[in-house]
């Protein structure tokens, strides 16, 4: 569905990204984990066609984007990005119909019954028909974050990028849009490419993972081969411990604070003394 | 047709019966009075009478180029807030009426008017004008367009225009003077009908090519990034804005003078009465720029009858006043965000 090869890519003449490869398959829901900086955000820059790749190409369906149209690009994916104006005073049915505007023909100025069928399925799938009439900025975080994927869901995408769409919401709205986003993956078929922070919903949705360090793809698997301390370790730098989830069975990392790292520390060096 | 759709309809028509109102109160209002009544049976009927030729000559010919002047000022306006989305940014922000007063002062200074006739004064405001658009253009927008940059050019080069202005004014005699400020000021008395139709017909064209661009305006009130998302061309999409906006703004600076606040304010007002929906936002804006301007201008020369103000000063006082007002004592929700 969407492949990259030997991409690099980056703002000015400096590389963020270095020699990129991955595909992700029809109907899979890829994540992309990584810390801070390592160019999460600018691979989907790259693949909406935001910034040029300085070199190699990204393929939608096999055929570069490089030569695609933006209006082809947007027919065939949609992107729910972190940049999303949250303070835009429009109806929520107004804002869901700007995602119409890729399918538009030339001179079709007033919208047409498919439209309005679309947008009402797009608020049928998201839950989010009971607030059509409300201002895009009078709407909580959760709610907010629904209408941009039914926004999305508008342009009919074959193809869904997100980037880090459970930011800041409480744990119930996280599963509740992960949950949404597993279905739009499995029953309406629409490939997922979804940026996430955190690595035990990443591990608990997606298919596979891809670990991204600076600039780099460090790991591509499933979870449990992802998501192993090793990786994390030296990746994150960060001393974590992963575990089972006991219902779904898929790894679960836990963090450790300094103090109880060193409490630790310094009880197996006592129970070492003893053991002498 | 959905109910959004049919709102909107409905404001432009009220816009359309309120400029209606305001040309017929115009064509009645003068130095001689014609009731309303008899305009209709004076311009069909008695042609060749004091009154027809009041109403036709004088009246008509004012209203026409108010309302091109004005539609333009307020189409350019709105285009620009909406690429720039800043509710602040009017057409003489870019530098164009500076660079199209400057034009007009060398011609003054220079002589070229006396020679040239009535059509040169126009003419070298419109050059002058062109040669800041294109100076804007080169200097920001032509590797890849940067908005604030091009913004930032526009002010620097409006402060040039204005300085050199100021310079020839103080080295220039008085009756140059005169006829720069006269100029300046803004006056929408012009006798030639070439103009005043040239004027009309480029702000309906303005409005037509305006128009293909109403989504590509929806989607850039996103974002550029967003924009872009929904498969817009975003930086053809500017190009095309900004030297569609210039050129609107270009054709009336350089035929009626600076007349402020039209292009600032209307596309404002128009955006608080019915949301961000470029469809309505840019006939609306049209409709409300030319019916102001020709209100306004009925103002100037009614007033202090038979004197005339500079329309200008109208346009100022009553726009800004209402803008301050409603700005702090009406309805507060509707100023919060644009």
């Amino acid at each position: 569905m969407i492949e990259a090869r030997g991409l690099g890519c980056g703002y000015d003449s400096r590389f963020a990204l270095k020699d990129i490869n991955f595909k992700a398959a029809e109907n899979e829901l890829l994540g992309i984990i990584g810390p801070n900086g390592s160019g999460k955000t600018t691979l989907i820059r790259a693949i909406t066609k935001i910034i040029r790749p300085q070199c190699g190409r990204i393929l939608l369906e096999g055929e570069d984007i490089d030569g695609m149209e933006f209006g082809e690009l947007a027919r065939k994916m949609a992107v729910v990005s972190q940049g999303c104006d949250t303070e835009f005073d429009i109806p929520v049915e107004d804002y869901l119909l700007l995602g119409r505007i890729p399918h538009r023909k030339a001179f079709q100025f007033l919208e047409t019954e498919r439209d309005m069928e679309i947008i009402q399925r797009a608020m049928d799938l998201t839950d989010t028909a009971r607030f059509r009439k409300r201002s895009l900025n009078k709407l909580s975080g959760g709610e907010r974050q629904l209408v941009f994927i039914a926004r999305a869901l508008a342009q009919e995408p074959r193809l869904l990028l997100l980037d880090e769409p459970t930011n800041h919401l409480d744990i119930a709205h996280q599963v509740k849009i992960l949950d949404l986003i597993r279905r739009l993956n499995r029953e309406n078929k629409i490939t997922v490419l979804i940026i996430l922070h955190d690595l035990n919903l990443a591990g608990e949705y997606c298919d596979r993972l891809m670990l991204m360090d600076i600039g780099g793809v460090h790991k591509i698997g499933r979870p449990e081969e992802v998501l192993t301390y090793q990786n994390i370790e030296q990746v994150y730098k960060t001393i974590v411990v992963v575990e089972k989830n006991p219902v779904s069975a898929k790894p679960y990392i836990l963090l450790v604070s300094e103090e109880e790292r060193a409490r630790k520390q310094s009880k197996t060096e006592r129970s070492g003394h003893k053991n002498k | 047709m959905s109910q959004k759709t049919f709102a909107l309809l409905a404001w432009i028509l009220v816009l359309g019966a309120i400029l209606i109102v305001v040309v017929l109160v115009s064509l009645s209002l003068g130095s001689v009075n014609i009731p309303l009544g008899r305009i209709v049976e004076v311009i069909f009927q008695r042609k060749g009478s004091v009154e027809h030729s009041i109403i036709f000559d004088l009246r008509m010919s004012r209203i026409l180029l108010g309302f091109a002047v004005g539609s333009s000022l307020g189409l350019s306006g709105v285009i620009l807030q909406g690429m720039f989305r800043n509710p602040l940014v009017e057409p003489y922000t870019l530098g164009i009426s500076g660079g199209a007063a400057l034009g007009v002062c060398l011609n003054i200074v220079l002589g070229v008017s006396k020679i040239g006739g009535g059509l040169s004064l126009p003419l070298s405001g419109f050059l002058g004008a062109l040669g800041v658009i294109l100076m804007v253009y080169f200097l920001s927008a032509r590797k890849t367009f940067r908005i604030q940059g091009l913004l930032l050019t526009g002010v620097m080069i409006s402060f040039i225009a204005s300085s050199l202005i100021m310079l020839i004014m103080a080295v220039s005699r008085v009756e140059e003077l005169q006829g720069i400020i006269f100029w300046i000021m803004g006056s929408l008395e012009e006798s030639n009908w070439f103009l005043i139709i040239t004027m009309l017909l480029v702000s309906l064209a303005g409005l037509l090519v305006a128009y293909l661009f109403c989504f590509d305006l929806n989607a850039l009130a996103l974002g550029e990034e967003e924009a872009r998302h929904l498969g817009i061309n975003v930086e053809r999409t500017k190009r095309m804005l900004f030297i569609l906006a210039s050129l609107l703004t270009g054709c009336s600076v350089s035929v009626a003078g600076i007349i402020g606040f039209v292009g600032l304010a209307i596309p404002y007002f128009i955006r608080l009465l019915t949301g961000i929906d470029y469809r309505f936002l840019l006939i609306g804006s049209f409709l409300a720029g030319g019916a102001f301007l020709i209100l306004c201008d009925t103002l100037a020369r009614t007033v202090i009858s038979p004197l005339e103000l500079p329309v200008g000063v109208i346009t100022g006082i009553i726009g800004g006043s209402v803008f301050v007002y409603f700005l702090h004592t009406g309805p507060q929700q509707l100023f919060r965000k644009t």
